[in-house]
């Protein structure tokens, strides 16, 4: 849902949201405490992570080896938690 | 073409169901409902109704069938009771929430523990606050008038909201009275078919029961609030139609008032114990007592306006429940109307009698001695007890 001003008058009722993937405008990054941290040359491509990650958010790029999409990553760190060559790290992020 | 039958409660509420050709039926059965469902499978077994019949594993399950029946817009029934209904309590919400029009019947029982099969009022209303509309009938013709009529009510588009049509267990669930029926083409004149607004359907795409944050969940809430208004107004509405079209009204169609009018005392009932108490004000005032009846149709939306109107003159307001609302001031039903009358400078005194819980019979005495407490109340010109048991055993 957009974050326009709209109240009970005007909202769809039912809470429907007539936006198809209208969850791509809602970056859940603002949730995260701790931010995964890739270090390629550690990684096995077993695509361990991508199996994991609860918000899909990991993508495997042609050449087997992982990109991560920070908007949507909320920090659970399940994927550094999997992964078994520690390719995948987490850290605290500062404000 | 109208018939009249022998039916029993349940298969008048079947009927009812039949005639309004609904596409989904997902029920499991409970004592004393399962007569309702029982009929509807033979019905669709015997290829006399063209719906799908979902046996599910639950109530749970039963109305979490219904609500995705509902979702791409069939129009969808259940009937549950009591613990059955406990059960359902989840979904519920979801269904109110997701502004769904299902309509199920809740033949009342008593709640368990002890565990006791027959009526009274505690399962539904325990329910009141769950965003469905509930009406109380009184005998098995009502139960298939609003059974059709719930249909209507909930899918109209000011109002989308689920309905519970409300008969008590045993007492009007197995009982049989004469109950004069519809034809299929009286109903499609009556009813029209389901046009829902929104649907999930693929070559559409929509998301129904998302989440919604602090910033939205009360504008949702502020929604079902002015639809239970709207519902208000149209039950008004739709009983009039049907009373123009088929003869039979039931009061405004939120109440029903019984010798209101010149009376000093005014007993209020819900469901079928209307009918005894009926019987006790005739008798009442053969003996010269100025005693009326007011019967609430419809709990949900709440009558308040209309109750303050019919009893302006009362001088003695005798609530009469078959359900308790433990800790607090008798059943349900008493806060209410209390609180309908209570920035009235001018009011009655309200007081509260709980009866007939967990089956036990209501009779006519019964309302006889609440009348006289009632007399009590209006010499004395004092309340000294906010609500009483009736017909309990006091040792």
């Amino acid at each position: 849902m957009s974050e326009k001003r709209r109240g009970w008058k005007n909202l769809p009722i039912g809470a429907v949201i007539l936006e198809p993937g209208s969850s791509v405008n809602n970056k859940t990054s603002s949730w995260r405490t701790f931010k995964p941290v890739y270090d390629k040359s550690k990684c096995s491509k077993c695509a361990l992570c991508w199996t994991y990650c609860p918000e899909g958010i990991i993508s495997i790029l042609e050449d087997g080896f992982i990109e991560i999409n920070l908007d949507y990553c909320k920090g659970c760190g399940v994927c550094a938690r999997e992964c078994p060559t520690k390719a995948l790290v987490m850290i605290e992020e500062k404000v | 073409m109208k018939k009249r039958l022998s039916l029993e409660g349940s298969e008048a509420v079947a009927m009812a169901v039949k005639l309004a050709d609904v596409d989904l039926i997902a029920a499991y059965p409970i004592t004393p409902q399962t007569h309702i469902v029982e009929i509807l499978s033979k019905y669709v077994a015997d290829g006399n109704i063209n719906s799908e019949y979902m046996n599910v594993e639950s109530e749970h399950s039963a109305l979490s069938a219904c609500i995705g029946g509902a979702a791409v817009g069939s129009r969808v029934f259940t009937a549950t009771s009591s613990q059955g209904l406990a059960l359902m309590h989840e979904m519920l919400y979801i269904a109110s929430g997701c502004r769904l029009p299902i309509v199920m019947a809740v033949a009342n029982r008593a709640l368990s523990a002890p565990l006791n099969i027959w009526c009274d009022h505690s399962d539904s209303m325990t329910e009141r606050d769950s965003g469905w509309i509930q009406i109380y009938v009184e005998d098995c013709q009502e139960a298939f008038d609003s059974t059709l009529q719930a249909f209507k009510i909930a899918e109209d588009e000011r109002v989308l909201l689920p309905v519970m049509i409300c008969l008590d267990g045993f007492i009007l669930s197995h009982v049989i009275e004469a109950v004069e029926v519809l034809d299929k083409s009286d109903v499609a004149k009556f009813l029209s078919p389901w046009k829902p607004k929104y649907t999930l359907d693929p070559g559409h795409p929509l998301t129904m029961g998302a989440w919604a944050s602090p910033r939205y969940y009360m504008e949702f809430k502020r929604q079902q609030e002015e639809a239970m208004k709207e519902a208000k107004a149209l039950m008004k509405e739709v009983n009039k139609q049907y009373g123009k079209m088929f003869g039979r009204k039931y009061g405004d169609g939120l109440i029903e008032t019984f010798k209101v009018e010149d009376a000093d005392i005014v007993l209020v009932t819900l469901g079928s114990m209307t009918g005894v108490a009926r019987v006790a004000v005739e008798k009442l005032r053969e003996e010269g007592k100025a005693v009326g009846l007011l019967r609430i149709r419809c709990f949900r939306p709440f009558p308040s306006e209309e109750i303050r109107g019919a009893l302006k003159h009362a001088k003695v307001v005798a609530v009469v429940s078959r359900d308790i609302s433990l800790g607090a001031s008798g059943g349900a039903a008493l806060s209410e109307v209390r609180s309908a009358f209570y920035e009235l400078k001018r009011k009655p005194h309200i007081i509260g009698f709980v009866i007939g819980l967990g089956g036990r019979d209501i009779r006519v005495e019964d309302f006889v001695t609440i009348t006289e407490k009632a007399s009590g109340v209006l010499e004395k010109d004092s309340v000294e007890k906010d609500f009483e048991f009736i017909g309990l055993e006091e040792c």
